[in-house]
This record gives C-alpha cells, structure tokens and sequence, in this order.
C-alpha cells in the first residue's frame, strides 16, 4: 500500500506545483516507423505548442498491430499502412476522429480526399505517399531504355539474368504480377492465382534474390542493374548514380499511403488531434517529406519542398501518369491464403 | 525407529522440494506456460487477419500441413511444408557435420597446447560473442559478394572470375558453420581437457598406431563433448532465422522463415504454432534417437 501511495502523492505534488503550465502543455507519444520522422520536427512542434513529445519506432504493421492488440495506452499517434487501417478499424484499435479539432483536413489535395480504405477521413489522415515500382540502369540495359511496363520486370532479357532483385514479400510482388497479367489481385479463383505463381516461378531464376533491405545500395553501388524499388529509396539512390530510371509501369503500379491515426486506448487524445492537425500544416508536412524522401498529400507544401525532390518525377507522378496509380485493396481471407500458398510453392 | 528414519526421509525430500523449487519455478515460467500457450493457439480457428478466434477449436493447422485443400475442398496431399523441413533438417546436418569436422581437430589441439597458450587460444574462440550476430553476418554479406574480398583474394592465386555463392544454400551453411562453431569446440574441448592422457600412452604401448588411438580411445572418451555439441549445433540452426534470410537472399524458405511467415503476412497464427510444434517434436525425435543409438552402446561397453 504504501508503495502504491508514494507515486499517487508525488504526482498530486508534482500537478499542484506545475499545474498553471502542466494543464496547458500536456505529453504526445508518437511512434512511427524507425527513421521516417525527422527528430527537428518534433522539437519544433514542441516549440509551437508547448506540448512535450516523444517517438518511438516500430519495424512493421504486423509489430504496430501487435502491440495495439496488446494494449496498455502506450501511444496516443501511430502510422499505420493503408493495408492496415481497415484491420484495425474492424479489430477495434482505433479511435474516431473529432473533426472539428482537424480544420486543416481541408488542406489535403482532392485525390487524397476520398481514399476507399477510409473514405471520410473518419480514423486516418494521410501521412507519406509513394509507389513500388521499379529502376534500371540505364548504363547497362541493353538498348539504353527499357519499355514501360511490368514485362521487362518479369520476364526481363536474358542478358540480364542475376542481375534483377525482387522485394522481398508477398503484396510486393502479387500485386504487381496479377496487374501485369491483367488479373484481379484479390482473386479467390485457385486457377488465377496459378497464373501469378507460374509468371514469379519463371522469373525466379533469372533474379539475384528476393531482398527489401539496402535497396538503395545496391543499385547506387551498381550492384544490380535492375530493381523492385519504393519511390523514395530510387530517389536516394539516383542522387549517388545519375544513369538510374524510375518505371511507372503502364499496367498500374501500387499505391501505399502511410496514416496518422489515433489507437483507441491513447493516454492523450486532444493532444494526438493537435498533432495531427499541425502536421496538416503545408511547411510541417514538407520537413517530413524532405526528410523521407516521399511525396506528401498536402496542398501547398510543395513550396517548402526540396526542389531536387520535389522534381523528380519518381516523386512527384507526372499529371500523365497518375492514371497508373493504384490504390490499396483489402482482399478477403480466402484470396489472401490464396497468396500465402502461391508464395510457398515460390519458395519451397 | 522407523517412524524417525520416516520423518528424516520426508524432511529431506522437502529440502530437496524446496532447494529445487526455484528452478522448476522458472522452468514452468517460462517453458511450460509459453509452450502451453503456443499449444492452445495451434489448435485454434485463426482469425481473418491474424490473432486466434478464443473458444474455436479446429485441428485445420496440422491438417493443412500434409494435405491443401483442392477446388472441389477435397483433401490433396501437399509436399510443400515437408520439402521446406526437409532442406532445412539437410542443411542443419551438413552445418553439424562441417562444424564436428572443423571442431573435433580444433578441439583436440587446443586440449594439446600446455596452459598459458591454450588459455589465449580459448579467449579467441570465443571473440566474435563479442560483437552482435548481425553485424557477422553482415560482414559475411561483404566478404562473399562479387568482387568482395574472397573473390579478390582468389584473385590473387590466379582465380578469375567470382564465386558467385552469396545468396546460396551454400552461403547459408558457411553463414551458420561460422556462427555455430564455437559451440562445437567448447564441449569437446571440455571433455578432452578431463582425458587423461595416460591412457593414449597406454594404448600407444600396446601397439596401437595414431589412428588406432584415435578411434578407440580418444574418440570414445570424447564422445559425451561430441553429442552435446552436435545438440548444441543442430538444435539452433535447424530453426534459425536470420541467417538463411541475410545469407539466402530470401529464395528458400527454412523452418524458421516459414514460422515468421505465418505470423506474419500469411496471418494464420495457428499453422505458425503448430509449424514450431512440429519442429520441436522433430527435435525430441532427433534427440531421442541420439540417444538410443549413442548412450546405449557406452553402456554395455561398462557392463
């Protein structure tokens, strides 16, 4: 008892003491996936608002998911994926959004402000956008240029056999494949999904390995000379190699979109919604963008934007292009096991 | 009298309950308790995207392990799990064997050297638990790529070209053969330093040539350093994780892969679990079968 109590009266203390300035400032625990928030930001959002922050990193959905399950209040703002948001909606982790505290919603550019996996914004604001296409040197290419499209990805010329690297999960490479052969990637058809696993298998030998990590490197190294790629990390590796090509692959290539959101147990709810709402802020939005080298969804922000970054049509999709985005789709269980079986039979 | 003889064997057996009690305490803590747990979810009905539906039972997960279910939802037999365990149980008996053929030699030499020099060869086996096994691994990412140092180093002796066995299976056994080799030398060390040498003299006395010693009395008597490091070896690399996914290049799936996997992205915990059952009654098989086929033997040998 009396160890419970020494805590309870020291805070009683410590509340009476500062409570002209504690009320106003308050605590944000914020976590994010690791190295994607620049630091600066947080102090300056200190600065603004007098709130003390803190981050914290995570390395999946499925770690962030985890823990939420587990519950304890840890965090009042998280990053969900897209592909996560329903989950957690339908699992009860996240909390509503009360938006009359997030004016700046209004910010958020027209094609971001009905998004299918939460089409009123009523648990998720965009964070950071980008595409998983993919890069080729174009120093070693046969012919200096390859066709737009998925085909030289999948089926890539013989010259380049052990020289092509693929992302190393499941959505990376379905997805793309059912897009290229023109079918749906949530099918629950075991006769298309054959089709997918009969296009990865024939490509199999001619890559050098299925990798998600040191893209960057490999290719600014000029290790590889052709890889699956997220936009950001191509932009980094270009600013070390000049000969480097992004490819907006003309069958469509995925979306992802990274969200705030607020888990259901946060400790401070008003402050999360003040974060949030800062964050929709065009100059706040644009540190981060520069930082993570991913395109942001705010309008106006690109006037604080790097202008290298913000150039870069891997970046910034080109007004012609934006046709061949394609946004996330929750697939139903049954399609999923679908491509948990495809992807062992790949990896048997 | 016997009623004392009594109460004195029943304060002792609660000495020994209690003296024990710690240990058993933390063997249920943290053994029987997550393995429980881990049981109960391989039974389970998965949930649709990962987590466990509580209080819905189904024995799909070790059904779907030997059979997949067709169009028509009649049961084929599948092969893909059993293929996975099956490279996984062969690269594991490879690594053992490389590390016993490795070892045993290393072992043996080191019990040769006189104290000093065996105390400073002693520390340097156990250098590399010094640095995290990620950054080792890593580093063996740079020596074997193409164009790292092995491939310049056989430059040197007139090798063109590269070997080109980064992301192999073969990358993967000198990846788990480096990381678990110490555990081979220590226990075999331990029971070569307890051997006493007299008896290899002797044997030399009686006619025995070098090989002759070696087979049947140095071997023999190491055997017990020799069983619990190859334990200590093929336990730990038959579920690894890391290593075949770093040093792979994520083209072949090993037990360990598969089980993250199910965790993971597949969201189907209950194969996951019953997957980590199926190895661990693997493992006990293995173990069992060490024993019967090893012990046995050295027992009648005393009789």
């Amino acid at each position: 008892m009396t160890l419970r109590r020494t805590p309870l009266a020291l805070s009683l203390l410590l509340s009476l003491g500062l409570s002209a300035t504690a009320h106003a400032a308050g605590t944000l625990h914020f976590a994010n996936w690791s190295d994607y928030y620049p630091p600066e930001l947080l102090k300056k959002f200190e600065a603004d608002t007098g709130i003390k922050a803190s981050l914290d990193a995570y390395d999946s959905n499925e770690t962030l998911l985890a823990k939420l399950k587990a519950g304890g209040g840890s965090y009042d703002v998280v990053v969900p994926s897209d592909s996560f948001i329903e989950i957690m909606v339908a699992d009860g982790l996240l909390q509503k959004f009360d938006k009359s505290k997030l004016p700046n919603l209004k910010n958020l550019k027209a094609n971001f402000q009905d998004l299918r996996f939460d089409p009123d914004h009523d648990y998720s604001a965009p964070y950071l956008w980008g595409t998983t296409g993919y890069s080729y040197d174009s120093a070693k290419v046969p012919g200096g240029v390859l066709e737009e499209s998925w085909k030289p990805f999948f089926e890539p010329p013989a010259e380049l056999k052990g020289q092509v690297v693929a992302l190393n999960s499941i959505e990376d490479l379905y997805i793309p494949a059912a897009l290229y052969l023109g079918v749906d990637r949530c099918t629950e058809d075991p006769k298309e999904a054959k089709k997918i696993q009969d296009l990865l298998l024939k490509q199999k030998p001619m890559l050098a390995m299925y990798n998600s990590d040191g893209t960057i490197e490999r290719m600014a190294a000029g290790e590889v000379v052709m890889h699956q790629q997220w936009n950001g990390a191509f932009h980094r590796a270009h600013e070390q190699r000049d000969s480097l090509v992004y490819v907006y692959p003309k069958e469509g290539v995925h979306v992802f979109i990274d969200n705030f959101a607020i888990p259901k147990d946060a400790a401070n709810v008003e402050e999360a919604h003040v974060f949030i709402n800062w964050m929709l802020q065009p100059e706040n939005i644009a540190a981060a963008s520069n930082f993570a080298k991913y395109n942001n969804a705010v309008e106006g922000s690109e006037n604080f934007m790097d202008k290298a970054l913000f150039d870069d049509p891997a970046i910034n999709t080109p007004q012609d292009k934006l046709d061949r985005l394609r946004p996330f789709q929750l697939c139903s269980p049954k399609a999923l096991n679908l491509r948990t079986k495809v992807w062992t039979k790949l990896k048997k | 009298m016997s009623t004392l003889q009594q109460r004195q064997q029943a304060r002792q057996l609660r000495h020994r309950l209690l003296l024990s009690a710690p240990a058993m305490a933390m063997l249920g803590v943290f053994l029987l308790v997550p393995l429980g747990i881990m049981l109960l979810v391989s039974v389970l009905q998965g949930g649709d995207y990962g987590g466990v539906k509580w209080g819905e039972y189904s024995f799909e997960a070790y059904v779907s392990f030997f059979y997949e279910r067709d169009l028509d939802d009649s049961l084929v037999f599948n092969t893909d799990y059993l293929q996975i365990f099956q490279r996984s149980l062969w690269l594991s008996v490879l690594t053992t064997a490389g590390c016993l053929l490795i070892g045993f030699p290393t072992a043996l030499y080191l019990a040769l050297q006189d104290e000093k020099r065996r105390n400073l060869l002693l520390f340097l086996v156990t250098v590399p638990f010094w640095t995290n096994l990620l950054v080792r691994v890593y580093a063996w990412i740079l020596l074997l790529r193409n164009g790292g140092l092995v491939d310049s180093g056989l430059g040197l002796f007139g090798f063109d070209g590269s070997l080109g066995i980064l992301y192999s299976d073969a990358a993967v056994i000198v990846g788990l053969l480096y990381s678990f080799l110490p555990f081979m030398v220590l226990p075999i060390y331990t029971s070569l330093e307890k051997l006493d040498w007299r008896l290899v003299e002797a044997a030399f006395d009686l006619g025995a040539n070098r090989r002759k010693a070696l087979q049947r009395v140095i071997v023999p008597l190491a055997m017990p350093g020799i069983v619990a490091g190859t334990l200590l070896v093929f336990i730990p690399s038959l579920g690894n994780y890391i290593i075949p996914e770093l040093l792979g290049g994520g083209k072949s799936l090993m037990i360990g892969n598969l089980i993250q996997l199910q965790f993971g992205t597949a969201h189907n915990w209950p194969l996951g679990a019953a997957l980590a059952f199926v190895l661990l009654a693997l493992v006990l098989l293995a173990m069992l079968s060490y024993n019967l086929r090893f012990r046995q033997p050295a027992m009648e040998g005393h009789a």
